[in-house]
């Protein structure tokens, strides 16, 4: 009977077509030093319904670390390391260059080969050969990106990860998960009450999140590839704000079952909670470090909303944030170096950087009204949600703050976004 | 609309049923009830054929202060002001005194993190909760939920409208 009262709020979705809001990029701000770089059109692409190599330079953009080089009036276009006039490249300012080429093999797949050039050394720097069908051009071009970028800034892309968010339409709320760029949207739930909080699970296969379909806050995980979904806490009051422990088997939960919203630990499953904190204040917003020991997280146990953190297997709390009146909504760094939070001041509430080793606070963005912050899986960028025009957008920050761009979608109300981690292969 | 008809004319047997007991000023105000035919028998004129008059359901009486049900908060607060005590204590004793069940729903405004104000929405539900309790209402007849931030009834970003979403609802069983 609950299963069935479950159902009967809830239209699901898993068609492949798109979802109807569709996310732009738009860079509004950059400054410092950006990498020149020249992405020359692959040979044959124009036969491609898309280009490879716009969305190839478009990655690369975003991330702020990129300023690409113009190949306008070039004949030809080189495709090969030995068609490249250096001396040329140079003068339009390239450091390095991308060429390459596409054929179409016999049994219809296309063969893309590329290389990356130093330009001023004129030497290789990362190259390779990949096949891919028509329908993968746009995953094979974040591939062809995450393999620039890491022979670039050494780091590893996020280019081919995906981001989970809730598209509010009219009284009608979607959990849509898309590339990192916003493109391939798919809705994963559609639902006439409230959903919050995604959560990716470490293999990036399921999401945790919180919805009102009983009418009250309740949290679920949903298999990605199967659709299958099940009631991890549904107890009395408050079930919400989930957060993986890094082997998957478990999650850190705010519960108000016992007393006002305190953490446990539930297993992926369902099953018996286990409380971790004991205060008198509000307990809610778990993130857990990237090697399992720690939980930081949002109380008001001191008066007002602060970061503190224990450790995962419970135990004493650290107060972690002392600035400000209002810190709310941590995410834990990949490299468990830092916290990025939302820090109100004078009314506005933006997205701020704690680094722990010396406790400082960087204010990040210069919005109102942010929410939400989530680290892009190599620590480079956060993902966050503010306001524009009246309605919800996402918008990406560089860890150091000098960049930001925006993901805005043609309609709709968008909040609650989390990065996704890495693809396993 | 049909269950609601039902719904209060059994609302109003139950209250007709218990008149003796001392809750004078919630019943006192008796108005036509053309669908209340039923409910008529402890009613002075419960012979008379079609229009009967018997004591309006107070919980629906604009003139009760059952009638109202909005506990408003300030800004990352949850303790029920004075200026609300009166109407706590009047739904308490109401719970007191009959069966009934009664949600109290917990809001507030956009402002800040949408899992905070879950908790603050429940801690604010919770307070009012507490207080009935202590005021005669029985634990058992207040189911308390949190709405957080997610139906705000003001759209607007201003003080005026935030002030309106910071609030808990009192809901009745079988009214919503």
């Amino acid at each position: 009977m609950k299963a069935f009262r479950l159902f009967a709020f809830i239209v699901m979705l898993f068609t492949l077509g798109k979802a109807q809001a569709q996310l732009t990029i738009e860079i509004v701000g950059g400054a410092g030093k950006q990498f020149p770089i020249a992405v020359v059109p692959f040979a044959n692409e124009s036969a491609l319904p898309q280009s490879l190599t716009q969305i190839i330079g478009a990655d690369l953009a975003r991330s702020g670390l990129f300023r690409l080089v113009n190949a306008s009036g070039v004949t030809p276009l080189p495709s090969e390391p030995s068609e490249i006039n250096y001396a040329d490249w140079r003068g339009r300012g390239a450091d390095a260059m991308v060429v390459g080429r596409i054929k179409t093999l016999e049994n219809g797949q296309l063969e893309i080969r590329f290389r990356v050039m130093d330009a001023v050394k004129q030497t290789q720097l990362a190259g390779a050969v990949l096949t891919a069908s028509t329908a993968q051009l746009r995953t094979t071009a974040h591939r062809i990106a995450d393999i620039i970028y890491e022979a670039i800034t050494g780091d590893k892309g996020v280019f081919t990860t995906r981001i989970a968010y809730v598209v509010k339409q009219g009284k009608r709320y979607e959990l849509q998960v898309s590339d990192a760029d916003g493109f391939g949207a798919q809705t994963v739930l559609a639902s006439n009450e409230p959903l919050l909080s995604p959560a990716w699970s470490p293999e990036g296969n399921q999401l945790a999140y919180v919805s009102f379909e009983n009418k009250r806050p309740i949290v679920v995980v949903q298999n990605l590839s199967t659709g299958a979904r099940r009631i991890v806490a549904n107890f009395r009051g408050n079930n919400s704000a989930p957060a993986w422990l890094p082997d998957g088997r478990s999650l850190v939960v705010a519960l108000s079952k016992d007393a006002i919203s305190q953490l446990y630990v539930i297993p992926a499953g369902g099953g018996d909670a286990k409380r971790l904190t004991s205060s008198s204040g509000i307990d809610t917003e778990p993130t857990v470090s990237a090697d399992g020991k720690w939980i930081a997280f949002l109380s008001d146990r001191g008066g007002s909303p602060q970061i503190y953190q224990i450790p995962s297997s419970g135990g004493d709390a650290q107060r972690l944030t002392f600035e400000g009146s209002y810190n709310a909504s941590p995410d834990w760094s990949p490299d468990g170096k830092s916290i990025t939070f939302i820090q109100r001041d004078e009314g506005r509430f933006r997205v701020a950087l704690l680094e722990l080793s010396t406790g400082q606070v960087q204010v990040l963005t210069d919005s109102s009204l942010d929410e939400s912050p989530s680290f892009a899986p190599n620590g480079k960028m956060i993902l966050y949600a503010t306001q524009a025009g009246g309605r919800g957008v996402l918008a990406t920050v560089s860890a150091d703050g000098r960049v930001k761009s925006r993901l805005s979608a043609t309609s709709g109300d968008i909040r609650e976004p989390a990065w996704g981690p890495f693809p396993k292969n | 609309m049909m269950k609601r008809i039902v719904l209060s004319s059994l609302l109003i047997a139950g209250l007709a049923a218990c008149s003796s007991t001392p809750v004078k000023e919630t019943e006192a105000v008796k108005v036509e009830d053309k669908s209340a035919t039923s409910a008529t028998k402890s009613g002075p004129d419960s012979k008379s054929v079609t229009q009967s008059t018997v004591a309006v359901n107070p919980l629906k009486d604009p003139g009760s202060i059952l009638s109202k049900r909005n506990v408003f908060f300030d800004f990352d607060e949850y303790v029920v002001k004075d200026e609300f005590k009166p109407l706590v204590q009047a739904h308490a004793k109401y719970l007191g005194q009959n069966g009934s069940k009664v949600t109290v729903l917990g809001n507030t405004d956009e402002r800040g993190s949408r899992e905070y104000n879950l908790a603050l929405g429940q801690r604010r539900a919770d307070a009012v909760k507490k207080a009935m309790t202590i005021l005669g209402a029985n634990d058992k007849q207040i189911e308390t939920v949190s709405y957080g931030e997610e139906k705000a009834k003001c759209a607007q970003a201003e003080e005026s409208c935030w002030a309106q979403n910071r609030r808990a609802d009192l809901v009745y069983q079988g009214e919503q």
